[in-house]
Formats: C-alpha cells, structure tokens, sequence
C-alpha cells in the first residue's frame, strides 16, 4: 500500500481547465452545491468502506507568510496575497494498492457534479508520499 | 503480571483458540470477532491474576461470545449448536492450525493489503487499533480493510491449508514494512514466520525449505537493523555500519537455518536471499566481503527470477568483483526506470573516479527516491562529491 495526496486548487499553474468548467462555485445554484457537497462526503464515506482513506481537510483561501526573523525577535508575517498563482482549497489523503488506483480516485473526485449537474472535470494534483525504506531493501 | 506479558500471552494463544473454534464448526468471520472481544475481555481481567488455564478460559469467553452474536442473529440459530457438541480439540492441533489459519488470512483471492491486515488481527493477535497505527490509517478504515478481506474469504473452506507462497509472500511484505513505530512489524513477520516454521516441521513431508529460507532472510537482515540507521534517524549504506552493533546470535541462528534450508536441495528465491545477505553478514570488515560468492548468487537468483531489481542488485555485484566498468556495462541491460537505477550508476560512477557523472546520477536518484531516508542519504553523497570536486 501507498500514501497519496490528492490536492484540490482553488487556482494551480497547472493545465488549463477543460473548456465549459470555468465558472466558480458561487456561480452554481444552491441545489448544484448541496449535491456537490454530498458526491464529495459520498465519494470519502466509500474510500472508508474501501479501507482506503485516511484523512482530508479543506483550507481557507486567506493565508499569511510567517517566518523566523533572528533570535528573541517575532515571527515577521506577509501577505495575503491575492494573486498568488498556486491556492490549495483542499486535501485528501489515501492508502492505495497502486498508483494507477490512486489516479482512479482522483478521477471519481474530479467527477464531483458541478453547474447543470455536469462533472466538473476539475484537475487534482496527485503526489506520492515518501514511503518507509523497505527492511531487505539494501 | 506484567501488561507486556499479558499481551505476548494473548497474542500466542489467540491464533490457537481460533484455530480451535474454526474446526469445530464455526465459521471464520464469527469466531475471529468472537477471539478478538475475548481478548480485550482477558486484558481487564488478566492484569491482576491470571487464570489457572489461561487458554482454557480464553477458549470459554471467545466460546460464549460467538454463540451470544450468533444468538443476536437470527439466521445462524442453530449453529451454536455445532459448536458446543464438537469434542475438545487434540493436542497436536495447535501446529496445525497455524498453517490453516495463515493460508486463509493470505488467501490468493485477497489483495496483499487486506491478507497482511487480516493476517496480523486474527493470527498475530494485534487489535484493529494496533494495526492502524503501525499502517497509519484511522481505525475506521483498517476495519473496513479486515471486514471487507472477511467477506471476501467467507465461504472458502477451512478444513485443508492452502497455498503455502501466497502466505509466505504476506509475512514477506509484512516484514518489509519496517522496524518504526508502537509495533514492530519486522518483528510480528519474524514471530509468524517461526510459528509457521513449527508447524511445518511436525509434517516434513509437506515441508517447504523456502519457508526456513524466509525465516532466515529475516533473521539476517534484521540482524543489523540497529547499525541502519543513525541517532538522528539517517540512513548508514551497509559498508559503513559499525559491524560491532550487528546481532551476532540472530546472524547465528539465521545462518543455521539457512544450512538446514539449503541441505533439502530445493533451491528457492528467499534461500538465494538469504544466502547473499549471509554473505554480507559474515564479513568481519566491508573489504573482506566475498563479492565474487554473493555474484555467484545473484546468477543464482537471476536464473530463478526474472525481477528486475535482482538484475540492478546483480550489476552492483559485478562492480565489485569485476570492476565499476564491468558493472556499469551490466547496468546497461537493467531497465533504467527503475527508481534505485540511478543511485547503482551514480555509486558506479565514483568508483569509476567520473565525479561529473556520480554527481548526476546521485542527484536524479534523490529526485526518484521513494522514502525520505533514501533521498537525505542520496542528495549528501552529491553534495560530498561536490566539495571534492
């Protein structure tokens, strides 16, 4: 089994959205959010009936650069920033057999129904965790 | 008692009393649940004073939950039945029963994740919990992984063992997984592995070597576990270990199981394994380690296996006994998409003195490493090249 990261976007420098999909949620009735919501909580109660989920969150777009600034000083903090290419909106993580099933899942994800019912078609970003080294592996 | 004793206790006796409620009639899926409440039943009660019969008593309790879930279910009324009129069990069950309950807690039907879950929970006597955090999932989802491989295995008939390599692969991942953590999964693999071993040993007709070869290929990898990593949790290739932190009694039993193996003549990938790790356990310094023995087996191994990753380990072989050329050519005919490809060229590289080239290949090896541990290791071996070049 392996760890992965399905990453949603908000914004991502990724490819280009499939034409069709572009508009933003608050675009969406309410009845197209409501079953949005449910495919999303339908899809992560199965990956639990599966034995294939571990955890997922959803972020805040407003976020703030902290870093360390010298001994005995505080944190110096930048930002928001509004235009900043790459915003994560959410996270999932998996246990999967392979990664050709961890692909499979984020394409159920990104069939999630968006405006009119259709699937949104959305891209996620799917990235491998490190794994613990293998005890014959040397 | 000691809580630790407690559990070593439990979690010998578990696969027995399931062994025993299974042959006498009870079907898996209910007597495994039945073993595990059982269990958590013994932990309140065994702390203070053990019982005078402590698998008697384990045998009772795990007994009466079965027949008070199958008195809740409707359906399967009349089994409890069954199971109170089977006579007591023989005593030479118990080595029996393990082969049986491994070859179905691995069964082929099953994927290797959800035979390792079930195989530790109802064979290991781990509790749900326990697996899910040696495995890092949330104990709602290693439930459903064993609930889901009892399903699937439901049915199958438990009377005659199965497939012997299909369990032996599983105790293999399970050992693979590592040393980290609350639970010490290399260990389980070690503790099941022998038991199996036992059992096997009371029928030698059946006797499978691969089985002791398995047993020993643990034993001498896991022998040097404590000289793999650094305090600070780094990884220590193997011609750098402080040889003096290897186990030298787990090496020792680990070769005399090996002979055992080796003198039945039926040669097996997990012998040739744990022939080369022998090897390499044997040599009192980095430099006396006999290369050209461990190439002789990997042709060994290359003839029993077509595994690529045997064809790459082969060719760092070959870089030792016939020179880091020689090695580099025999990398040529490995698949190059392997992830450990570029750490063996960039290894054969620097003994070839091309720095240049080392430096590359150590680089492109860090980007494709698959744990943390491997990457630190191999982006230092870059940056070292670097400050001498």
């Amino acid at each position: 089994m392996a760890k992965y990261l399905l990453l949603k976007h908000y914004r991502h420098s990724g490819p280009k959205p499939v034409p069709g999909t572009e508009a933003m949620m608050d675009q969406w009735t309410p009845e197209e959010i409501t079953a949005h919501i449910e495919y999303m909580n339908r899809f992560a109660e199965k990956l639990v009936e599966s034995g294939e989920f571990v955890s997922e969150g959803a972020l805040s777009p407003e976020g703030t650069f902290v870093r360390y600034d010298g001994e005995g000083r505080p944190p110096v903090t930048d930002g928001p920033f509004a235009e900043t290419k790459d915003l994560i909106a959410g996270f999932m993580i998996i246990d999967v057999e392979s990664q050709e099933r961890a692909y499979e899942a984020a394409a159920e994800l990104s069939a999630a129904p968006g405006q009119g019912g259709r699937p949104i078609y959305e891209w996620l970003e799917v990235r491998p965790f490190f794994a613990e080294l293998q005890a014959t592996a040397e | 008692m000691h809580t630790g004793q407690v559990n070593d206790l439990l979690r010998t006796l578990a696969p027995q009393v399931l062994g025993i409620l299974v042959r006498r009639g009870a079907d898996f899926a209910g007597a495994e649940d039945a073993v595990q409440e059982a269990l958590i039943e013994a932990v309140q009660h065994w702390s203070d004073s053990l019982p005078d019969d402590p698998k008697a008593w384990l045998l009772r309790v795990a007994g009466r939950k079965l027949i008070d879930a199958q008195r809740s279910e409707a359906a399967r009324r009349r089994r409890e039945q069954r199971v109170h009129d089977e006579p007591p069990p023989g005593p030479t069950e118990q080595s029996d029963d393990t082969l049986l309950l491994l070859s179905r807690c691995c069964h082929p039907a099953l994927s290797p994740a959800s035979a390792v879950a079930l195989t530790l929970r109802a064979v290991g006597g781990l509790t749900t919990a326990q697996i899910a955090r040696a495995f890092l999932v949330p104990e709602a989802t290693m439930a459903q992984r064993i609930s889901r491989a009892k399903r699937t295995i439901a049915g199958e008939r438990f009377d005659t063992p199965g497939d012997v390599r299909a369990v032996l692969r599983v105790l293999y991942l399970i050992f693979n997984e590592g040393f980290t953590g609350e639970i010490s999964l290399a260990d389980e693999a070690i503790r099941l592995t022998r038991q199996l071993v036992a059992a096997e040993a009371a029928e030698p007709v059946r006797m499978d070597p691969e089985i002791a070869g398995l047993l020993a290929l643990m034993l001498l990898h896991h022998a040097r576990r404590d000289a793999r990593y650094t305090a600070s949790g780094e990884l220590v290739p193997l011609d750098q270990q402080d040889r003096s932190r290897w186990d030298t009694a787990m090496i020792a039993e680990g070769v005399a199981v090996l002979q055992d193996a080796l003198a039945r003549d039926r040669l097996g990938e997990y012998q040739a394994q744990a022939a080369i790790a022998a090897l390499h356990d044997d040599a009192p310094t980095a430099d006396e380690t006999d290369w050209p023995q461990i190439l002789e087996w990997y042709d060994e191994l290359a003839r029993l296996t077509s595994s690529p990753v045997v064809a790459l380990n082969r060719a760092v072989a070959v870089g030792q006994v016939d020179g880091p050329r020689a090695g580099l050519a025999a990398l040529g005919d490995v698949d190059p998409g392997l992830a450990r490809w570029d750490a063996v060229a960039a290894h054969l590289y620097e003994r070839a003195d091309d720095v240049g080239r080392a430096i590359q290949h150590y680089t492109a090896a860090a980007d494709r490493a698959t744990s943390a541990a491997e990457r630190t290791h191999l982006i230092k071996q870059a940056a070292r090249l670097r400050a001498q070049a």
